[in-house]
């Protein structure tokens, strides 16, 4: 068979190398546009980000180049080895990390500035696919099931210790990962219902939310009424789903709210949100205290302007005004969707979107088409966390999720994110060349 | 490793694409539903530059600058870019001002403003300040000089022509003519600078720039087309003569009176000055305010332009015109004559006349030359009670008719603003006032320039204009052209030729004659220019004060108007001297020195020790002190008592409303 194979760079899968070079011309672009200025004398400025960014994208490449030259097999041989040696660099961050607005995820070599808790995604991910692909695993048992979870986690609870809520986060969208491996359906509906209660719980109104979800409950009843009739067990159940459902969103919160947490605790958690406090549990205002803005508030509102002011068509490139100026925060890097948002309206936005969901569905293609399992899993885990990414960050910029701070794969400014994105896709394509290979 | 396909690829699959469907989904409402976020975007991001052109310059009539733009500095100051370093005690030396001065202005500053943007740090820098900072201003990092126009003036004179520009207020901007400006525009207040604000002040631009969070202006909004671009104000060119205007206002300084000189072939004014002058430099820049208050002030008030709003009884140099309507109207003949004796005395009280010998009225001629008070009286007599106009009624609108012509007892239209009227009074003005019983002898005095006739200078000087032109005139006016253009529209009126009755040129011929003789062998011997034919009349107006109900008899005004050359009218004169005396003495030899410079350049060495004699005298009496400071107090107490009066009325109808609501609370309280 291996006589009969095709030499390496036809072995490589275009699509996903193609979607990958375009999504970080787009974001150069993109913080080009917001760079540029017209009084530039020249395009080439080695202070401005873009050209930063420009020189990322060649170190990407040139990694990209020696991971390709690399033997498939050293990834799945080095995964344990990586990952161990990711969490004790965590650790390490954790105590050596330079405070960076409060967090310590960063470490500092020199000038030399990166994020493990970026990279350690990469290991967590092989590390997950070495176990999964383990002759011996077993993933319908409920042990392994905890391992797989164990290994998905333990970095995200590292990270937590380096106040990184947000990048943290992003480990618990291997459980996509591990559910397509055997996980069972109600982890997946628990885990969906547990998010859209909480989120719900927040952003609604009490009152709004108590008739929603009695709806859906009466809903469920009357499709499954048969079901119902018969036993007494669903029927015990959906009562005691809606009871707790309702007794957490109408009691629960509003009393912790009220009585159980502080002031700035509140203000933090609406915070992250971006939406202001309600006035009910807004206890300065009860003391008759003045009401203050909070930052990340001001951010969304600044990002919505920007997004709805591109309209239909958008301003065209160079002409957002928002971007340009800088009244976006950070709008090099988490923000960085409002550059396109304003600039080449719905439009652009639904072209770029489509780009990232053909990257993904490409990716799950691929992975679906791989003999061995360690690739399969690998395929899923970079799926999953470029689909947590994009789509948490597109969320908080038009203000559907908090404000957590999540860069979008590929576009947004920042040399750790631009690289371990890219080792992740050469990887993946790496691996992908060698489909009809079994790898262990 | 599982050959049949797993279902669960496509719940993921259907999460990636359910999920991003929901973003699609609020992003196609949040950017084609939500509008606000549209103006939001511009309202936080453009910002609209208001570019000023520069304001046009004034020149005179030979091309010199008297009016142009020149540039100042104010300093501005970005506190964030100050260094820690910074040297304030160099700085400050700079500046002229100590380290307490800079404190309290940065913290005034700081307190105004967030620390990125720039804000004014001192306003209108003077010269020495500009250039020492601009000696150091690398070292001053943060500060920068930003430039702005202002007015200046090329000399200090005309300034009452020329007038001054100040910041719209509030309440100018309510009115329709400023509708177009905006708080902080600048506006003429008075002078030509009111007079032409639309063509001076130019069409301000608009530029939409971008600006950042921190208000900073950035690129060009759309590459700026949405901008509209200034356009400069355009340029006035004067028929004034600059030389001669600063020579009248050397001659006329320390008296009170005012000098009207115009080309009577164009009705171009050639100098005006209103004594006492003011530097106009004083009234521009930061000190505007101030100075202008210290002008105001001054008891020989400068700031009021007498030459247009001054009126005096004009005396005798109203006779040529008395003569010449009782010529044209047929009244008397060149050869009518009258025996003086010394005084007038066909109405009841005698009416003094300056010359006693016998014959010095025999006719026209010499009576004119002598100035007979006797003669004209009579003259003017015989003009009112012409039987051919039916009653003294008719005769005297007549004569008034003749005078309104002429453009006395009415706004000449002079392209300066607030200008005065004079007064001639007609029959109903003498109905009005005997209630209908009077007759020649009851105003007899207005023959001779006295009583309740009153002229402002150009006025008199239109008059003259008339008298040189035989018979017509132009609306006297300071500008030639708009933008270097003759034809403006605005300018058409003042091309417009003014006949006078059809008054045949030999009556004319007559009184130039006359006043031909006025100077050569009558009252103004001293007016003689040689080699040019000059006709001219004296003027000697008595006056009266009303101080406190009480009339004070004061010195005379001095009064002289001519032109010449006779031949070949090039310039008319009118000079009013209040309280100096005889015109012969003053008046005169301050016209014919004026009109000898004009004429012929320079005025000749032999004439030196008038000119010396005009340049030193001092002529402003002290009573104009005191006259001052009484009219003044009895303004304050008359504004005084009028506030007194507001006030009790407001207190009055107040309690008045308490006691009705009183009245009411009780019959409310009654009835229960």
């Amino acid at each position: 068979m291996s006589s009969l194979r095709k030499s390496l760079f036809y072995r490589i899968d275009g699509i996903v190398l193609a979607l990958y070079v375009a999504l970080v011309v787009v974001g150069i672009l993109a913080v080009f546009s917001v760079e540029h200025r017209t009084t530039d004398v020249s395009i080439i400025m080695m202070n401005k980000s873009y050209m930063k960014q420009l020189i990322w994208f060649g170190y990407s490449l040139l990694l990209g180049m020696m991971i390709l030259l690399t033997d498939s097999k050293f990834f799945s041989s080095f995964a344990f080895l990586a990952y161990t040696i990711g969490l004790a660099v965590l650790v390490v961050t954790i105590f050596a990390g330079v405070d960076v607005k409060g967090s310590r995820s960063w470490l500092g070599v020199g000038s030399f500035r990166f994020q493990p808790g970026e990279v350690a995604k990469i290991f967590t991910a092989m590390a997950l696919a070495k176990f999964l692909s383990l002759p011996e695993t077993n993933f319908k048992t409920l042990k392994h099931r905890l391992v797989g979870v164990a290994i998905a986690l333990t970095p995200a609870l590292l990270i937590i210790l380096q106040k990184e809520t947000g990048l943290a986060l992003v480990y618990f969208c291997f459980f996509l990962v591990m559910y397509r491996e055997g996980l069972p359906n109600t982890v997946l509906v628990i885990g969906f219902s547990a998010i859209a209660l909480v989120l719900t719980t927040i952003l609604l109104d009490r009152k709004v939310l108590f008739v929603a979800l009695t709806v859906v409950a009466g809903l469920v009843a009357w499709l499954m009424r048969t079901a119902l009739r018969r036993r007494w067990e669903p029927r015990a159940l959906l009562v005691g789903i809606w009871l707790f459902c309702i007794l957490f969103s109408q009691v629960a919160v509003p009393f912790a709210f009220k009585h159980v947490l502080q002031a700035h605790q509140i203000d933090r958690i609406y915070s992250i949100i971006g939406k202001d406090v309600p006035d009910e549990y807004n206890q300065r205002l009860v003391a008759g205290e003045e009401k203050k803005g909070n930052s990340s508030e001001y951010n969304v509102l600044q990002s919505k302007i920007a997004i709805g002011s591109g309209g239909f068509w958008g301003k065209g490139f160079l002409n957002g005004t928002s971007t340009k100026n800088q009244f976006v925060p950070e709008q090099n890097t988490d923000f960085i969707f409002c550059a396109i948002g304003e600039q080449f309206g719905f439009v652009g936005s639904a072209i770029l979107i489509v780009l990232y969901v053909s990257l993904m569905l490409r990716i799950i293609y691929v992975g679906e088409r791989q003999r061995s399992v360690f690739t399969r899993v690998y395929s899923y885990c970079v799926a999953s966390i470029l689909f947590f990414h994009f789509a948490v960050n597109i969320s908080m910029t038009v203000g559907l999720a908090p404000v957590i701070g999540i860069t979008l794969p590929f576009l947004s400014y920042g040399g750790s994110s631009l690289l371990s994105f890219s080792v992740l896709i050469f990887i993946l394509v790496r691996l992908d060349a060698d489909r009809q290979v079994l790898i262990r | 490793m599982s050959a049949a396909q797993n279902p669960r690829q496509y719940v993921i699959s259907f999460i990636f694409i359910g999920v991003a469907s929901i973003i699609l989904l609020r992003l196609f409402f949040l950017q084609n539903f939500e509008s606000k976020y549209k103006i939001l975007a511009n309202d936080i991001a453009i910002y609209k530059k208001v570019v000023y052109p520069p304001r046009g310059a004034i020149l005179d009539r030979k091309g010199k600058v008297m009016l142009s733009n020149t540039t100042i500095y104010d300093l501005m100051v970005t506190p964030h870019n100050v260094p820690k370093t910074f040297d304030t005690a160099q700085f400050c030396a700079a500046l002229d001002i100590d380290k307490a001065g800079y404190k309290k202005i940065m913290e005034r500053v700081l307190s105004r403003n967030i620390d990125v943007r720039q804000s004014p740090f001192m306003e209108q820098l003077s010269q020495e300040q500009t250039a020492r900072f601009q000696e150091n201003a690398y070292m001053f990092t943060g500060f920068e000089l930003v430039e702005r126009n202002i007015r200046e003036y090329e000399n200090a004179s005309a300034g009452i022509v020329l007038g001054y520009i100040g910041e719209v207020s509030p309440e100018m901007l309510k009115r329709p003519r400023y509708a177009s400006y905006r708080q902080g525009d600048y506006t003429g207040f008075s002078g030509l600078e009111l007079q032409y604000e639309e063509v001076l002040r130019g069409q301000r631009g608009v530029h939409y720039l971008e600006r950042d969070k921190f208000n900073r202006p950035r690129d060009p909004y759309r590459g700026g087309t949405l901008d509209s671009q200034e356009v400069s104000g355009k340029q006035l060119d004067l028929y004034l003569d600059a030389d001669l205007q600063a020579y009248a206002e050397k001659l006329m300084q320390n008296k009170i009176g005012s000098v009207v000189a115009i080309d009577p072939k164009t009705g171009g004014i050639l100098t005006m000055v209103s004594s006492p002058t003011y530097d106009p430099n004083l009234l521009r820049g930061r000190d505007r305010a101030k100075n202008y208050a210290m002008l105001y002030r001054l008891a020989t008030r400068p700031l009021f332009n007498r030459a247009i709003q001054a009126t005096y009884q004009p005396g005798s140099t109203i006779k040529p015109m008395t003569g010449l309507i009782a010529l044209a109207t047929g009244a008397i003949t060149p050869n009518f004559g009258l025996a003086c004796y010394g005084s007038y005395n066909y109405c009841g009280r005698p009416i003094k006349c300056e010359h006693k010998d016998a014959g010095h009225a025999a006719n026209f001629r010499l009576a004119l030359a002598h100035s007979c008070n006797s003669y004209f009286c009579h003259v003017f007599r015989l003009t009112i009670d012409y039987s051919k106009f039916g009653s003294v009624r008719d005769g005297l609108q007549v004569w008034h008719d003749y005078l309104s012509a002429i453009g006395f007892g009415r706004q000449t239209g002079v392209d300066i603003p607030f200008e005065g009227t004079g007064r001639v009074p007609d029959s109903a003005y003498y109905n009005d006032r005997y209630k209908f019983s009077w007759n020649s002898c009851t105003v007899v005095f207005v023959g001779m320039g006295q009583g309740e006739l009153s002229v402002t200078p150009l006025q008199m000087a239109n008059g003259m204009c008339m008298i040189a032109n035989k018979g017509y005139y132009y609306t006297p006016h300071f500008v030639k052209a708009i933008g270097r253009n003759e034809n403006d529209s605005l300018l058409r009126k003042y091309q417009e030729k003014h006949v006078v009755l059809n008054i045949p040129d030999t009556t004319f011929s007559i009184v130039q004659q006359a006043m031909q003789d006025v100077v050569e062998s009558g009252t103004a011997v001293g007016a003689k220019i040689e080699g040019i034919t000059v006709c001219a009349k004296t003027g000697t107006a008595e006056n009266k004060a009303i101080v406190n109900g009480e009339v004070i008899k004061m010195q005379n005004h001095s009064m002289f108007v001519a032109f010449a050359p006779r031949e070949n009218p090039k310039i008319a004169i009118a000079v009013a001297i209040e309280n100096a005396g005889f015109g012969a003495e003053w008046a005169a030899p301050i016209a014919s020195l004026l009109m000898e410079k004009y004429l012929k350049d320079s005025v000749s060495v032999k004439r030196k020790a008038v000119e010396d004699k005009m340049l030193n005298a001092h002529l402003i009496n002290k009573y104009v002190y005191t006259i001052d400071s009484v009219l003044r107090l009895h303004d304050a107490q008359v504004y005084a008592a009028r506030m007194e009066r507001k006030r009790i009325a407001d207190s009055t109808r107040s309690a008045n409303a308490e006691m009705m609501l009183e009245r009411w609370i009780n019959q409310k309280t009654r009835k229960k």
